[in-house]
């Protein structure tokens, strides 16, 4: 009976060398799916009671903060400016994981970033509690603050950037929330503030200013009139301004919202009344793909800021030429986001160059040494500095003398365009307004939009809402 | 071994006792098991218990009385199963005194199964002591059959029969409850080695040769058939896959064993596939289990348990979280069935492997013995044992750690659960009685030659 026993004996060594196969194929291959996943309680709470790194502004300001907690949990996740900075934040919620800079960075803030092995190898050794990294943003409280009291409690967003770096100085979404609200260690209070939230139908949780597209209506004048410039036009160059023009191919008329100071003007003026069907033609003129390889230059079509989840804006494709006049005036399929509209604002500020726009300068280890620093980067080259300096003096004048006048700043020249988009003829339009300041040194670029204005559908009109508010954002971000 | 030339001439082999190494490991055993338990104690709570002193006078009293007895009545059983059995019984334990302390308030689950251990160790000490010699079991082969069939189905018996987390396994008797499938395997396994060895000829002999096997006459299929129905039936009516499968595998391969013939195992592991099937199509505990073990993360609440152990699994590593830092609470059942669960989570999958090797090394030695055992009898139930162990090892770490479905059956030594305790210390006391007899010295040295295997064969009966 040796044999059959030996064979056994194979069979029962085979099954034990299964089971160690297995347990080392769930240590190689297994573990590392099953921590990410969220309902991983034993991961969610040990980074929920670990001691989080913070959140910070310019100048160290705290914006996210771990306080020491007696519940369950050892520390608890506060936001001290309630919501003024959710929209960069996000929150750190048990339940519902978490948005913005908690959940992008959550691995350095939590300390279990590769890049910070070594440091807890250290305090392994040294028994001492780790601690994790701590990130440092772009946006400055002065500006943040301005930006939220303007904007008040419409609905609408504001993002302001420097326009030499790409720095985001301000990002506001409204209605907000506050954070502290769904990261309470209270998890079903947690839970029921976060459902009402989540089923409020203003939709405070979702990020108008980077990760929603709205039609930018009159504001996409700026990227024909730089198409324009590209194609060899100048501020001074006539264009066709009828009262109304009748869309190519079709028995539609496109209006005009008012007088455009005649039929023909030059480009200058169209700009500075915003005239429909100036901007119409000159969009005919320089043709779907350069209109298009414009709008791209200024980011279209591409997701930026991804630290925040920026989606990407649209310009739309295969148009014929009635949808390429309205296009070009920003409306049928054209949609981007604040972000979009005041990086626009941006490149042309920066003498055409468009850079990277980024809301993380840094992040500090424990001890404030650096593990990653962010270097400012050139996104493309939207237009040649003549053209931007052109076009920059052509915003000035939309401010000093056109529709943009509410945004004026005493003793700094201004640069700016209004729109007023309408994307359901049953909706209230939005009002927009982008622009930046100083106009020979820029510092600062806003874009503002503001959903379901009680306004007539004209520009006069988006102006007189949308521009005070980027008035207010550009005199805090102003250094003068 | 060592050989020494006897006064006629032929070598006579005196096997060594090799008690001292018994003794050393027994203590090392020990020491991972209180050590375990003191840590826990220190991780949880900063201090050790108040309970601490007591328990490891206790476990350390147990352990000598199991070895002296050993010393006295068995002097030449294997010196490594006692050992592994103590690390096992030990961490087990130290595992269960942790998941007590995670309940507020503290729950009793580990002074519980101390009891328990210490009815194991009574019984051991019993047969050590009583038994001696394996082989007077083999005289009632029908009679202990018997028992164990009407044990195995008791739990069916309206009245006392209780079902608990979905399987009629339990029988209730006052306060306690009982799983007589744990006793049904011991004397199962007693019944079916002795039934063998004497029809083994029959079943072995008879029989025709199609595509190179040996296939046995439909006459002398009746004893496989029938326990093949009782195998369905415990998981039809009791729902509880793991006895199902643990009895028809422990049944095939004795039946390969004796009889020498592959066909045998072939023709079980046929009926087993079929079997398998017929409850995958017929029974939603059964899809409940397959759904669990292929596509787990596909409905999170009915599957909890089993993805409850895999996040321990992940969280602890490859080596732990540590005693008492993890959080083996969370997942159902951390005590009994899903104690391997605890162990990875806690020990790390470093730690769980290494028992997996106190296992395998226990395995070894119980296979060891049937090789050497030279009657058919106790090599049957030496073979039967120590394969049941394996295959019940197999079933439940391996369907705890996502390798196959899961079967509810206990982690031999470890498990909260008295029947499984007193029933698997039977189970050591058996195998060290079989292999003290295997290496004792055999009184008429001419007859035995360790070289030649099929002269050792020693008619008894």
């Amino acid at each position: 009976m040796n044999g059959p026993i030996r064979r056994v004996a194979v069979v029962a060594m085979l099954m034990f060398a299964l089971l160690l196969a297995n347990g080392t194929y769930i240590v190689l291959f297994r573990q590392g799916p099953l921590d990410a996943m969220p309902q991983n309680r034993r991961v969610r709470d040990a980074e929920f009671s670990q001691n989080r790194g913070s959140i910070l502004a310019a100048g160290k300001t705290e914006i996210a903060t771990t306080v020491p907690s007696k519940d369950r949990f050892a520390y608890q996740r506060n936001y001290p400016s309630g919501s003024l900075y959710a929209p960069v934040t996000g929150y750190f919620s048990y339940d519902h994981a978490s948005t913005g800079l908690e959940n992008t960075y959550n691995t350095q803030l939590a300390g279990t970033a590769d890049s910070l092995f070594v440091r807890r190898l250290i305090d392994l050794a040294t028994n001492r509690t780790p601690q994790g990294a701590s990130v440092q943003t772009t946006i400055v409280p002065k500006v943040q603050e301005a930006a939220a009291t303007a904007l008040g409690r419409q609905k609408g967003a504001v993002v302001a950037l420097n326009p030499k770096t790409g720095a985001v100085l301000a990002l506001v979404t409204s209605p907000g929330y506050d954070p502290n609200t769904v990261a309470g260690h209270d998890v079903e209070k947690a839970d029921k503030a976060y459902d009402s939230l989540a089923a409020d139908s203003s939709r405070p949780l979702s990020n108008r200013a980077a990760r929603e597209i709205y039609p930018p209506g009159s504001t996409f004048k700026l990227v024909t009139a730089a198409a324009a410039l590209a194609d060899g036009k100048t501020p001074d160059s006539k264009v066709k301004a009828p009262d109304r023009l009748r869309l190519p191919g079709t028995s539609t008329y496109l209006p005009n919202e008012g007088s455009c100071g005649g039929t023909t003007i030059t480009m200058e003026q169209a700009l500075k009344v915003s005239c429909n069907t100036a901007f119409a033609n000159l969009g005919l003129g320089v043709g779907e793909a350069r209109l298009r390889e414009q709008a791209q230059l200024f980011g279209f079509d591409a997701r930026h800021l991804s630290d925040l989840g920026g989606v990407a804006s649209q310009f739309p494709d295969s148009l014929d030429d009635a949808q390429l006049a309205l296009s070009s005036i920003g409306q049928y399929d054209v949609a981007a986001s604040p972000l979009q509209m005041a990086m626009v604002s941006s490149a042309i500020a920066n003498d055409g160059v468009l850079m990277d726009p980024y809301v993380v300068s840094s992040v500090q280890a424990p001890d404030l040494t650096p593990i990653e620093t962010h270097k400012p980067r050139v996104l493309s080259t939207a237009m040649t500095p003549g053209n931007a300096e052109a076009l920059q003096q052509m915003m000035g004048v939309v401010v000093s003398q056109g529709t943009g006048t509410n945004a004026r700043i005493a003793g700094v020249e201004v640069g700016g365009k209004t729109g007023t988009a309408q994307s359901d003829p049953k909706r209230k339009p939005f009002a927009w307004f982008t622009s930046f300041a100083p106009l020979d040194d820029p510092e600062i670029a806003v874009a503002v939009v503001v959903e379901d204005a009680d306004i007539p559908r004209n520009d006069i009109a988006g102006g007189r809402l949308a521009a005070p508010i980027a008035r207010a954002v550009m005199q805090a971000g102003l250094s003068r | 071994m060592s050989s020494a030339p006897g006064p006629e001439g032929p070598p006579t082999v005196l096997p060594r006792k090799r008690r001292g190494i018994e003794l050393v490991m027994l203590a090392f055993a020990l020491l991972l098991g209180l050590g375990a338990y003191a840590q826990v104690d220190v991780n949880v709570t900063g201090a050790l218990g108040p309970r601490f002193v007591p328990v490891a006078v206790g476990c350390t009293v147990g352990v000598l009385l199991t070895h002296l007895a050993v010393r006295w009545r068995l002097p030449y059983a294997d010196p490594l199963l006692l050992p592994c059995v103590v690390v096992l019984n030990g961490l087990g334990l130290a595992m269960i005194h942790r998941i007590d302390l995670i309940s507020e308030p503290v729950a009793h689950g580990a002074r519980q199964q101390l009891i328990w251990t210490t009815l194991g160790v009574v019984v051991f000490l019993a047969v050590a002591v009583g038994l001696r010699d394996h082989r007077p079991l083999q005289r009632y082969p029908y009679t202990i059959g018997l028992v164990g069939v009407v044990l195995l189905l008791l739990p069916l018996v309206p009245g006392i029969g209780t079902a608990k987390f979905g399987a009629q396994i339990w029988i209730q008797v006052g306060p306690y409850s009982f799983q007589p499938a744990e006793a049904a395997k011991v004397l199962l396994a007693v019944a079916f080695a002795s039934y063998l060895v004497e029809k083994r000829d029959v079943l072995a002999l008879a029989g025709y040769r199609v595509l190179g096997l040996d296939l046995p006459r439909a006459r002398d299929l009746g004893p496989i058939l029938l326990v093949w129905l009782l195998s369905l039936a415990i998981l039809v009516l009791q729902r509880d896959l793991g006895t199902s499968l643990l009895f028809f595998g422990l049944f095939v391969m004795m039946l390969y064993v004796a009889t020498e013939r592959a066909g045998w195992a072939v023709l079980g592991l046929l009926l087993f596939a079929a079997g398998a099937w017929f409850g995958y199509l017929n029974f939603g505990h059964v899809r409940v289990r397959v759904g669990a073990w292929l596509h787990p993360f596909s409905d999170f609440d009915a599957y909890y348990q089993v993805i409850s152990a895999q996040f321990g699994y992940a969280y602890g590593g490859l080596l732990g979280t540590g005693l008492g830092l993890g959080r083996p609470g969370l997942t159902p059942l951390a005590r009994s069935d899903f104690i391997a669960a605890a162990v990875g989570e806690e020990l790390g999958m470093a730690g769980l492997m290494a028992l997996i090797m106190v296992y395998g090394l226990f395995v070894a030695r119980g296979l060891r013995t049937a090789l050497q055992c030279r009657e058919p009898f106790g090599k049957l139930l030496a073979a039967g044992l120590a394969f049941a162990f394996a295959l019940q090892v197999f079933a439940i770490i391996g369907g705890v750690t996502r390798l196959l479905p899961l079967t509810g059956l206990t982690t031999p030594f470890m498990s909260q659960g008295g029947s499984s305790m007193i029933c698997n210390w039977i189970i050591v006391g058996l195998l060290m009685v079989i292999s003290h007899q295997v290496r004792r010295p055999v009184a008429t040295a001419a007859s035995y030659r360790p070289d030649l295997e099929t002269t050792q064969v020693v008619r008894v009966a």
